[in-house]
């Protein structure tokens, strides 16, 4: 033990400048890019690199298996004169705008519904989210011989009522192949819309209903400067992934019509696919895909700008 | 080959192992004594990896796995053989051709070895034998295998598309004969509709069905999406008369062919509710082996396509080509596989396997008994011998593979017989995306 005492005091090491490296050690935003290092390596080689490597290809004239020369914008001058092109681009915000605006009441509709106090209101809930659990392509499959032009149980049924002399061509006629498509669309979509808002709207404290029923407020006052002011958020989160998910859609389209009755419903996810791996043409499909970016940002923007507004956040009258 | 069928099912072991247990014998014999005279002698250790489409039906698979074990135990060469659906042969075959490796034979659709000019090894030598030895090679499938003086792959055969159509309807219609000429056919049409026994083609995107018909319309009135140099012809007065002549047919037809794929035209026939169409054999096999539908099978004849103004024959059939890529490491064990499965020992039980889905391309098959099995079958014996390549009157290649598989020539036509453009908007259109393709 006495030794111990007696040894003699290590000299304390001399205070020294401390060097950018120390400093760097000790920086803890040096540490948290390790941190963040596997999330970003994912991101990029998932995400960054794939699109990346899409718009590259929209410069060339790469065909499947053979690597393209650079072309510059010869790609996308051909599609700027290409009716085809064009005809897809009105499609999909038809497409995009119908079905998203349909979805939206339909499922803020329900999940007022569903909010409201009912029996079997488990079942009813899990029960409204079956068609967005059915795989995409079978219900495509399954609306496919819905509308089939001669097998269609709508038309049979319809004839044998009656009311009509001939199958309904559904997928043959351009505007009807438009409705069923955007009808089997809404379909899937509007238990993702409807689920989510429910969520939200149970976040809403019902001492706030309460208090504004006592003060003599009718069901739609509640629903006008209560509900709808404090769901603004969600709203604008779940419509954001509804636009985005129904413009990218390609499932239902390919399985129902494959963009036709004469390219009617062919949207620029479908016409990719068509140009790129059927035709066998990367280079152009991988512009038709890329010239979705703009549309697909403008978007996310929207709803980006809106959710940074304290009036989106927080409610109306709170600027 | 149907009792082998079911035997071979029976025993539940795989095709392969059950064909060398139940033919055996006389198959093993022949392909050795083959392997003994052949002009090319598998190179010792030799591998092959062969990829082909995926079969419409077994036995046309299980004779092609009987001659596949055959050509295996007779040369030694092991053989790995897989299959691709129709749409996933060519992206594969272009990722190896562009590799160089994973692929020894590629056994595709239309003008697959076109696609590989420089990656395609040389098979004058084999064309050569199986041609004068059968009859020489149909015009058709000679001009989608060459190029130049070359044969870049071998045409094994055609998947041929003739008209299908009930014979109490058209007896009915007053056409004891089918049609054999445009307008007689569309008078054929037109009465049909008036008894309600509606004819229908696809007007959709049927990669096969409308594609098929619809180039046939266009060349038998002497109209081409391009020249034999290439250059986009597409708009012309001939075009403008083929659109107005599909116009009429299309009017008679049963309601909802623009929206037809492939499977809809056969789905309608065998159901009752459509009376002629254009399709592969398959709608009358799949009558025949329903026994519930015996009085349509029965009821079900084949022709041939009506001739066009331009007075000869104008069908565009399915040709099925294979080719070998030359870096392959086995060339010869290559060559001699490709050609034993065209000799006729192996070639005839082959298409009988295959039940009138697969037609020859060498002449001398014309005397194959599939042709007389059922009289029914006939019809299609012709398809190699009565097609334009899939370019018509163009260079076969890449480029019209392409305008085939982007439905310019359907949308033209749908987009004029559904009344979505005029005649001129329809062919500028269609110009406007055939030069977009052979710019």
């Amino acid at each position: 033990m006495a030794d111990i005492a007696l040894a003699p005091e290590k000299a304390k090491p001399k205070l020294r400048e401390a060097t950018s490296w120390d400093q760097l050690k000790h920086n803890k935003n040096w540490l948290g890019i390790w941190f963040m290092l596997p999330a970003m390596a994912f991101l990029v080689l998932f995400l960054a690199y794939p699109l990346g490597l899409g718009i590259w290809l929209s410069f060339t004239d790469t065909k499947i298996g053979r690597v393209g020369q650079f072309i510059a914008f010869e790609n996308y001058e051909w599609l700027w004169d290409d009716g085809i092109f064009w005809l897809s681009i009105f499609n999909t915000l038809l497409y995009t705008f119908l079905a998203s605006a349909i979805k939206f009441a339909i499922g803020l509709y329900l999940a007022l519904l569903l909010n409201e106090n009912m029996p079997f209101k488990a079942m009813l809930r899990a029960m409204v989210l079956v068609p967005f659990i059915v795989p995409t392509v079978l219900s495509a499959l399954a609306f496919w011989w819905i509308f089939d032009s001669q097998f269609s149980i709508i038309s049979w049924s319809l004839r044998h009522l009656g009311l009509i002399s001939q199958n309904i061509n559904f997928l043959g006629d351009t505007t009807w192949a438009r409705v069923c498509v955007i009808f089997a669309n809404i379909w899937r979509g509007v238990p993702f819309v409807a689920i989510t808002l429910l969520a939200g709207l149970q976040t809403v404290s019902p001492s706030l209903y309460e208090a504004a029923t006592l003060d003599g407020a009718t069901r739609w006052q509640n629903f006008r400067y209560i509900t709808y002011p404090l769901l603004t958020p969600i709203i604008a989160v779940v419509m954001t992934f509804s636009v985005l998910f129904t413009f990218t859609d390609f499932q239902l389209i390919w399985a129902m019509t494959r963009g036709g009755p004469v390219n009617a419903t062919h949207l620029m996810a479908t016409l990719s696919y068509q140009r790129a791996i059927i035709a066998g043409q990367l280079g152009e499909g991988a512009a038709i895909s890329s010239a979705m970016i703009p549309f697909l940002l403008a978007a996310i923007m929207v709803s980006w700008f809106g959710l940074q507004r304290r009036k989106w956040q927080q409610g109306e009258s709170n600027d | 080959m149907q009792d082998f069928t079911r035997r071979a099912l029976l025993q539940g072991g795989t095709a392969l192992a059950a064909t060398g247990a139940l033919t055996g014998p006389a198959l093993f014999d022949f392909a050795r004594a083959w392997a003994a005279d052949s002009p090319w002698k598998a190179e010792p250790g030799a591998k092959l990896t062969v990829m082909r489409w995926k079969r419409f039906v077994p036995a046309e698979d299980e004779a092609f796995n009987a001659m596949v074990a055959a050509f295996k135990a007779a040369t030694g060469t092991e053989m790995n053989v897989f299959s691709e659906s129709f749409e996933d042969v060519q992206p594969k075959a272009s990722v190896a051709a562009n590799t160089g490796s994973g692929l020894d034979l590629a056994w595709g659709l239309h003008t697959l070895p076109q696609l590989f000019p420089t990656k395609a090894l040389k098979m004058n030598d084999v064309a050569d034998y199986l041609g004068k030895k059968y009859g020489g090679w149909t015009d058709a499938a000679q001009k989608t295998c060459m190029q130049g003086n070359d044969w870049l792959g071998i045409p094994v055969a055609t998947v041929g598309g003739y008209y299908t159509y009930r014979k109490s309807a058209t007896d009915k219609a007053g056409f004891k004969e089918f049609p054999k000429d445009f307008p007689g056919f569309l008078e054929m049409c037109k009465a049909l509709k008036a008894n309600n026994t509606p004819a229908g083609m696809a007007l959709g995107h049927a990669s096969g069905d409308a594609n098929g018909w619809l180039h046939g319309m266009l060349w038998g009135h002497g109209a081409y999406t391009v020249d034999k140099d290439d250059k986009v012809i597409i708009n012309s007065p001939e075009t403008a008369k083929a659109l107005e002549y599909v116009k009429a047919l299309s009017d008679t037809f049963i309601p909802g062919t623009p929206s037809w794929n492939d499977g809809s035209n056969n789905k309608a026939f065998l159901a009752g509710e459509l009376y002629c169409t254009l399709n592969g054999i398959s709608i009358y096999i799949a009558a025949k082996d329903d026994p519930a539908k015996k009085d349509l099978a029965e009821d079900t004849y084949h022709a041939l396509w009506p001739v066009g103004p331009i007075g000869k024959p104008t069908e565009l059939q399915l040709t099925v080509p294979i080719l070998a890529f030359n870096f392959t490491k086995y060339p010869n064990a290559a060559k001699a596989f490709v050609a034993f499965m065209l000799e006729k020992e192996n070639f005839d039980k082959w298409l009988t396997g295959a039940r009138g889905y697969l037609t020859h391309t060498l002449n001398a098959y014309d005397n194959s008994p599939i042709w007389t099995a059922d009289p029914k079958n006939a019809v299609f014996r012709e398809a190699s011998k009565r097609a334009l390549p899939a370019s018509g009157i163009g260079h076969v290649g890449e480029k019209a593979a392409t305008a085939i598989a982007d439905f310019i020539v359907v949308d033209m036509f749908a987009n004029y017989c559904t009344g979505s453009k005029d005649a001129k908007g329809a062919m500028a259109e269609a110009e406007r995306q055939l030069k977009r393709i052979y710019r």
